[in-house]
């Protein structure tokens, strides 16, 4: 045991005295969730709206009050007509545009279609288009809410609503980052540090010594689990006290499927170690063969659903994406291991998986 | 007390790719002896340790160490070796004391049961013990690797070049405290590109391109120079080189400092001889008097005499 | 050029309160070697930078070929070659490469460099490995080829800082060789080495002690000063004065 606890005390030693690295490893998880929530956001406020409401009667009143009532929206003015629109668009002073037919109250009762036109500034296509998500689902509520025999009528955009009912990104953004937080710290970090010490030729001491290489990597990991857990835990509460991402779920639930994702990222470094010569290698290896799939092909940035079906196909084998689904349901859903199950279930094959082929890849000699 | 040999070779031989970097490489080292194997860069020394302290399989031939085989006693041996490897090999961020720690922890040991065996060096390092090995000299880096190399109390020591790049001053107090490892009895094969470490040792082995030139006590090397050997000094050394070389008796010759070491062909001539014919010679090409003496032959000059012949 | 090829006076330079080089005066004469000896830390990296041009004076003055090192530091690089054995040639181009590459810094024309490739590999025997890269040929020949190039435009002084770490004894001399001719040619030869028994080849040395020069003159006028057989016993009387010897 002394060889090991040896080892723990000076890989923690390491850490702590490289100050610039430890200060970034600690400062990336707030900065990370600081820009990814504010300046990658992807919602916007106080959008400067203008209601065409030719007849207004209780219904539509009740949909200028919902409308008034939001963060999202500014409501610049309720018009007869469409007739200043124009000029208004124009200038800037206002962004989009909700235009009622005649007599909605009475349409409704008759359980009619209710043609609402809704116009949006797609000067910015992708801001135009969460303009448009936003008004859209607020005219949806209302209406069912107006006619509750019209309600389920879209399934797929009900569900989405109901586990982001405010359509927060932030909430979206959160277990992403907490991949990719754990990934840099892990794998990265793990991969650096051995293969520095081939680099400096420290192995060699290692190596001759009576120490088994299993040893040495447990030695070697033991301090970056810990900081793993430190990473997730100041993406926690970073998120939570900045932008009040909730989780509905158990913390301890999460610590321990985070735990399982360290171990995974811990042996994906210990495998591009094994083959990286150098700690330039490793650190190419590690950005371009795990942190580009982590941010692009675990549905973090881009959801899985619009990625061409070949890079759908190759996103099974990537760690993050399961662990994604695991965090975004203990966290946004509040589930728990009776749902998750399959997803850790394939998590923990990996990481067996990987443990294997990393340890086989270990060697006794410099040969 | 009956011991085997320290260390046991026999016609070891290792390639890496193209390169024959262990070519039959075969040799003795006694119980207590310190042994050197001197040799420039790229003679294979490094791969000889590696193979001794089983970091590395040889293609062919075996060795043993303490009377144990380096490929099949591999866990045991890495108990009872100290080794240095070549290149620096601490911790440049940790202080002296964590990382002798270290290495005592790695061998399941700790500093205090070793105090004994590392007494004489950590005395010169004791007041260190705080600061970086990053930020030590060059001398006292390798005075702590082999503080370091000592901390699990091993049955031999084998060091890859310890003193390359190290001052001269620090290099004789390095060989001052393996005299005294020695004499308690401590083996010790240290290599070196050093000639004149050479004399610090037992014995020691010649070794270029993969190759044992020679292997024996120091003085005995000298002794066994095959041929006539002078130093000539006076005028211009380059002037001096070209004529000599031009002498149709000459072996070799080549600058030795402020000298020149002439190596006369003819093997049983008298060097007195051979001294008055060569100041003749000098002289009649213009070059002024100079002076012509037989000397001992040293290690450098056995060196590149081994070299010459092996080459051709 | 008229005057010492190297003319240091007083020159000094002080990082923080540690004074690294202390005051030096010395002078390095046309075609001359000199030796520049101490030990690790004695300040000799430091003086070396200053003198070509790279790390400016505290107080003192250097010329360098004529050309003052703080003032005149263009003029400097200019004219001197400089050497070491950590890095002199890049390893992953092959011989000609490396010497048309330097041939190219230094502002030669292509006709001059292809003529002196052509004299640089036939006077150390390379022309067959000329396509080779450098990190395939040894390491002796290495060092001779980066001595070639850095006195590929004819400067008047050449820095070589630990030239001969680590090569076998017919090497070291084949490169001992080419420094004597430079040095018949003019070239004055400023050279560091933890060899001493090499120093003894120099036609002066200066050892360096706490950033002072603790003695300078001709290695057997050293010796013969503190009356030591040989230059490390001379080395280790000005570092160790209490020890005995």
């Amino acid at each position: 045991m002394r060889p090991i606890l040896g080892f723990v005390r000076k890989e923690t030693l390491h850490l702590l005295r490289d100050r610039q690295t430890l200060a970034i490893l600690i400062l990336l998880p707030l900065v990370q969730v600081l820009i990814f929530g504010f300046a990658v956001r992807t919602d916007v406020r106080e959008i400067p709206i203008v209601v065409v409401d030719p007849t207004p009667d209780v219904a539509t009143l009740e949909l200028r009050e919902r409308v008034a009532a939001s963060e999202r929206f500014r409501l610049v003015a309720v018009a007869p007509s469409t007739r200043e629109l124009d000029s208004q668009f124009q200038e800037g002073s206002v962004r989009q545009a909700l235009v009622l037919p005649r007599d909605v109250e009475r349409r409704l009762g008759r359980g009619d279609t209710l043609a609402v036109q809704l116009l949006t500034d797609g000067s910015d296509p992708n801001t135009g288009g969460i303009m448009q998500g936003y008004a859209t689902a607020v005219l949806r509520r209302w209406h069912a809410d107006a006619t509750p025999a019209a309600r389920g009528l879209r399934i797929e955009v009900a569900t989405r609503m109901r586990f982001n009912p405010t359509l927060e990104s932030a909430h979206l953004f959160v277990p992403g980052l907490v991949a990719f937080v754990l990934t840099i710290v892990s794998a990265l970090m793990t991969a650096i540090s051995i293969t520095r010490e081939k680099e400096t030729g420290t192995m060699e001491m290692l190596l001759v010594s009576p120490i088994r290489p299993a040893a040495i990597v447990a030695g070697k990991v033991t301090p970056y689990i810990a900081l793993g857990f430190v990473s997730v835990l100041l993406v926690l509460v970073a998120a939570r006290a900045v932008f009040e991402v909730p989780l509905q779920g158990s913390l301890l639930l999460l610590l321990a499927e985070s735990g399982l994702y360290i171990v995974t990222s811990l042996a994906l470094g210990i495998v591009i170690s094994t083959r990286a010569p150098t700690q330039r290698t490793a650190m190419l290896a590690a950005l371009a063969g795990l942190l580009m799939p982590t941010l692009m092909l675990s549905g973090f940035i881009f959801p899985l659903e619009s990625l061409p079906s070949p890079l759908q196909a190759l996103s099974h084998i990537v760690p993050a994406r399961w662990f994604l689904v695991v965090v975004r349901g203990i966290m946004l859903k509040g589930a728990g291991l009776p749902t998750l199950w399959q997803e850790t279930l394939i998590l923990a094959g990996m990481t067996v998986l990987l443990l294997i082929a990393g340890s086989r890849r270990l060697t006794i000699r410099l040969d | 007390m009956s011991q085997g040999l320290a260390v046991e070779a026999r016609g070891l031989q290792r390639r890496f790719g193209d390169t024959m970097a262990l070519d039959d490489v075969s040799f003795d080292v006694a119980p207590g002896e310190l042994f050197g194997v001197i040799g420039p860069d790229g003679a294979g020394k490094t791969t000889l340790f590696r193979i001794l302290v089983t970091l590395l399989l040889p293609d062919a031939g075996s060795a043993r160490v303490l009377e144990r085989d380096v490929v099949r006693d591999l866990w045991e041996l890495r108990r009872r070796i100290g080794y240095m490897p070549g290149r620096f090999s601490l911790y440049p961020d940790l202080s002296v004391a964590e990382n002798l720690g270290f290495y005592a922890a790695l061998f399941d040991t700790t500093v205090a049961a070793a105090r004994e065996t590392i007494a004489p060096i950590w005395r010169q390092l004791e007041p260190f013990a705080g600061r970086r090995a990053g930020a030590l000299s060059g001398g006292m880096k390798q005075k702590l690797a082999l503080c370091c190399a000592l901390v699990h109390r091993p049955e031999i020591l084998l060091l890859d070049e310890p003193t390359t790049g190290v001052d001269a001053v620090s290099r004789r107090e390095f060989w001052d405290l393996l005299g005294r490892l020695r004499a308690k009895g401590l083996p010790i094969v240290v290599s070196t590109p050093y000639m004149d470490e050479a004399d610090l040792c037992d014995r020691v082995t010649l070794m270029q391109r993969g190759k044992l030139l020679v292997t024996d006590r120091p003085a005995e090397i000298g002794r066994r120079y095959p041929r006539p050997l002078l130093a000539v000094r006076g005028g211009s050394i380059l002037g001096l080189l070209g004529i000599l070389r031009r002498f149709p008796h000459a072996a070799a010759v080549w600058p030795f400092g402020a000298a020149l070491h002439y190596t006369d062909a003819r093997a049983g001539a008298a060097p007195e001889g051979v001294a008055a014919e060569l100041r003749a010679y000098v002289a009649s090409a213009g070059l002024g008097e100079v002076s012509v003496e037989p000397i001992a032959a040293g290690i450098e000059d056995a060196f590149m005499w081994h070299m010459a012949e092996e080459a051709a | 050029m008229s005057g010492p090829a190297i003319d240091a006076r007083a020159l000094t330079r002080r990082f923080g309160t540690f004074t690294a080089v202390d005051g030096i005066s010395f002078q390095v004469e046309r075609g001359e070697v000199f030796g520049f000896l101490g030990a690790n830390g004695a300040g000799k990296t430091t003086a070396m930078r200053m003198l070509i041009g790279l790390l400016a004076p505290s107080s003192g003055s250097a010329t360098v070929a004529g050309y003052d090192v703080a003032t005149q530091a263009e003029q400097v690089r200019r004219r001197i070659g400089y050497m070491s054995q950590r890095f002199s040639l890049y390893e992953d181009l092959t011989v000609r490469e490396n010497i048309t590459l330097f041939g190219g810094i230094y502002g030669l024309s292509n006709r001059d460099i292809a003529e002196r490739t052509g004299q640089i590999l036939s006077r150390i025997g390379l022309q067959r490995a000329a396509r080779e890269l450098v990190r395939e040929i040894p390491l002796g020949w290495k060092q001779q080829l980066a001595f070639c190039v850095a006195l590929l435009h004819r400067p008047a002084v050449v820095f070589l800082d630990e030239p001969t770490g680590g090569v076998d004894p017919i090497t070291r001399r084949r490169f001992w060789e080419l420094i004597y001719e430079a040095g018949a040619e003019g070239t004055s030869v400023l050279v560091t080495t933890h060899y001493l028994d090499e120093a003894e080849y120099c036609n002066r040395i200066s050892i360096m002690m706490d950033g002072a020069i603790a003695a300078m003159g001709t290695p057997s006028d050293v010796r013969r000063g503190l009356g030591a057989a040989t230059l490390d016993e001379v080395f280790l009387r000005l570092t160790r004065p209490g020890a005995a010897v």
